[in-house]
């Protein structure tokens, strides 16, 4: 029992990165209609604002200390970082929530990545094929990424969760367990309530301001709501950059549990496209149950016990899963009907 | 003549191809390609970017996953090396036949989805046998070393014959001839016709005509009361297959076989050779592939000291800025190249090469024919 409850608590932060990544391509699709392979790139993106920022916020500022001599005779370097200098304490605890404070600079910038890339690419490829809009943002995907490594190289940078967050919770003692059976670490739980935070007010955001209402008109029939006289495209255009910040969120908030290098988004889109064709292409719900549940099912996989009798499942459980669901309800768990069917 | 479809044109086409093969040392010696490795490189990509465009090409469907094709090739290839006879036929037969097989079988569940679907489909399928190479199957891929050849493999053929090959590691032969340096390129290049005469006869057969028909509508076929899915499947495989040959073909000129090859930067590459070349144009992907290729090896050898030469007719600090910029493109950062390539060839020239070039051959017939005689322009009303 307490095995199983570990597995689950296991899935449940790499669901809640698939859950996200998939939301927003689900976005994506029903609003735009348009395949974005760029979006594992956003979600790289947003892990690299919380690279970037770590790293501005720990320039140092060396001093020489004349009165201490190092074992090599030489003054003593005294390194402290500006932040510390001018802030004080307050500059220390800057620096131990890096990852945190990284979501208030990532929203922005990913907003504006967003909307420069839906306006400055995506626009003109609304008319064109699929086949060429799937080329097109794998394009961009690649230039990003090759963007990236240039500038921070190709190894993982490890970021490094706040102090507060560090160890884990002994879980299974507060339901009553042995102590020490359910460890979970402290990071993955915020995760996980982050995931759920966001993906709450990404539907609260559709379903109750009028803003979220005009979307789901656009969504169901994008001419009618266009002839009312209302400005559809630019609606679409915000939700675009509401899409990429979601997925940039995802990434920033992920630093800690996995350290960033440039080709993550790629291995995390490959993944997220296969949660969206499970859910059901074009239905958010879907897409976040199966983020979810394929999570789970991926850490139950890694199991040992389960490992023994299938070797190897745990590398390809996800497709697996995806493969057969296709086989036996084609549109996915929540598919709509007439939605990407051409 | 690109466009026509006459049985001289193609003929003329073949026979050109056939020259350009036989010649493409001396051709090619002028921009520094001249050497058997790297035209080697030319014929196997050339077959593969052959066999992508017979799927993508002619039925549309975008496959993403090419790259396990290509991975398995080099090794069935080296298995037979190792079990069987250095002989490179047999190996050749077993990698395109266990593709066959593999591509049957993936096609088969990929294919029951259209469009995007089939794009993330072969794109997971491809991730699985990557991941799977790398895990579970390392007692035959041998994980991240790679395959390769040892001294004590049985061999067995070979040595039922007789064939020693002493204390050295032994080398692939076809029937004797050792397959390095120009032989090496030769036999691919035979390959390559052959595969490139194939193409030419599916593209101008009643099979091709159903696969366009496919692209162009494939609900009305359906709507006929055909259907499709033995078509799209035969095309899948036999594009697997070729891709598979190109794969063992790489195991024959270094055998020596990785899971590198099968990543999804590989499959976004052979799409690449294809729309750069021209999509369904039987030339284009082999035209695309070589100049992949080509710009790959030349940008790949760039370094700071060379791109500080070419640039030193600017002033100091103009020389380092063009530098500093440069090097993001050269060297390790190709594949930034390669990227940025393939987005202004989808924005801007989304028939490829071969569109380009008929574009400009338009622009020229419609200029002459304007100015001389008027009757002719009438003609181009198609």
């Amino acid at each position: 029992m307490d095995a199983i409850l570990l597995q689950i608590l296991n899935g449940l932060d790499k669901g809640g990165a698939y859950a996200l990544i998939a939301l927003g391509l689900t976005l994506i699709f029903g609003t735009l209609g348009v395949v974005n392979f760029a979006h594992g790139a956003l979600f790289m993106l947003g892990a690299f604002c919380a690279v970037t920022l770590k790293a501005l916020l720990s320039l140092e500022k060396v001093v020489l200390d004349e009165t201490q001599q190092t074992a090599w005779g030489t003054p003593m370097e005294i390194r402290t970082p500006y932040i510390e200098a001018w802030l004080g304490d307050f500059g220390v605890t800057l620096l131990d929530y890096s990852v945190p404070v990284s979501i208030l600079v990532a929203i922005p910038i990913m907003l504006i990545i967003g909307i420069i890339m839906e306006r400055g690419l995506i626009k003109h490829f609304y008319k064109r094929p699929h086949a060429e809009q799937i080329l097109v943002t794998f394009g961009l995907a690649i230039v990003v990424q090759e963007i990236i490594k240039s500038q921070f190289g190709a190894n993982p940078i490890p970021q490094p969760a706040p102090d507060i967050f560090a160890g884990s919770a002994d879980i299974g003692s507060l339901l009553g367990f042995d102590p020490g059976r359910v460890v979970y670490p402290w990071w993955r739980m915020v995760y996980l309530a982050f995931a759920g935070i966001v993906i709450g007010g990404v539907f609260a955001f559709l379903q109750f301001t009028t803003f979220g209402m005009v979307v789901r008109a656009g969504m169901a029939d994008r001419e009618t709501v266009g002839l009312l006289g209302i400005d559809i495209d630019r609606r679409f255009t915000i939700v675009f950059g509401l899409a990429a910040i979601v997925a940039g969120l995802a990434g920033v908030m992920y630093t800690p549990i996995l350290s960033p290098d440039y080709h993550m988004g790629m291995d995390f889109l490959v993944l997220s496209f296969v949660v969206v064709v499970v859910g059901g292409m074009g239905s958010l719900g879907g897409a976040v149950a199966a983020g979810f549940l394929l999570g789970i099912l991926q850490s139950f996989a890694s199991m040992n016990e389960v490992k023994s009798i299938l070797p190897g499942i745990d590398q390809i459980i996800i497709y697996l899963v995806a493969v057969v669901i296709l086989l036996v309800r084609p549109r996915g768990l929540m598919g709509r009907k007439g939605v990407m069917e051409t | 003549m690109l466009t026509q479809t006459s049985k001289k044109g193609d003929l003329l086409l073949l026979l050109g191809f056939v020259l350009a093969v036989a010649f493409g040392p001396i051709i090619l010696q002028p921009f520094g390609a001249g050497y058997p490795d790297l035209l080697q490189k030319f014929a196997i990509f050339g077959i593969f970017a052959i066999g992508f465009n017979i799927l993508f090409g002619l039925t549309g469907y975008l496959s993403f996953g090419h790259a396990a094709f290509l991975g398995v090739g080099p090794y069935t290839a080296v298995w037979s090396f190792k079990l069987l006879t250095m002989n490179v036929v047999p190996a050749i037969i077993f990698a395109v036949v266990v593709s066959g097989v593999f591509a049957l079988l993936i096609g088969f569940v990929s294919l029951r989805r259209s469009g995007i679907y089939f794009s993330i489909l072969t794109l997971a399928f491809a991730q699985m046998s990557y991941n799977l190479a790398y895990s579970v199957l390392t007692p035959i891929t041998n994980g991240e070393t790679g395959l390769q050849l040892r001294q004590h493999d049985p061999r067995v053929i070979d040595t039922m014959f007789g064939i020693n090959y002493g204390a050295e590691l032994p080398s692939t032969t076809l029937f004797g001839i050792p397959m390095s340096g120009w032989s090496g390129y030769y036999f691919c290049g035979v390959v390559l016709i052959i595969m490139f005469y194939i193409s030419m006869r599916i593209f101008r057969s009643p099979f091709g005509m159903m696969l366009r028909a496919v692209k162009s509508n494939q609900n009305r076929m359906n709507y006929t009361g055909l259907n499709t899915r033995p078509y799209t499947l035969a095309a899948f495989v036999i594009s697997g297959m070729y891709a598979d040959l190109a794969g063992g073909l790489m195991a024959v000129t270094d055998p020596l076989a990785g899971a590198e090859r099968m990543q999804w930067t590989a499959s976004g590459e052979v799409v690449l050779m294809t729309i750069l070349g021209g999509t369904g144009t039987l030339l284009g992907p082999v035209i695309g592939a070589g100049a992949i290729k080509y710009f790959e090896n030349i940008f790949s050898a760039f370094n700071e000291g060379t791109l500080l030469q070419i640039f030193s007719f600017l002033p100091e600090g103009l020389q380092h800025a063009a530098v500093s910029v440069a090097a993001l493109f050269v060297g390790e950062g190709w594949h930034l190249t390669l990227g940025a390539l393939f987005m202004i060839i989808v924005i801007f020239l989304p028939g490829g090469l071969m569109e380009g070039v008929n574009r400009i051959m338009r622009l020229f017939t419609k200029s002459g024919s304007g100015g001389s005689s008027p009757q002719a322009t009438a003609q181009p009303a198609e």
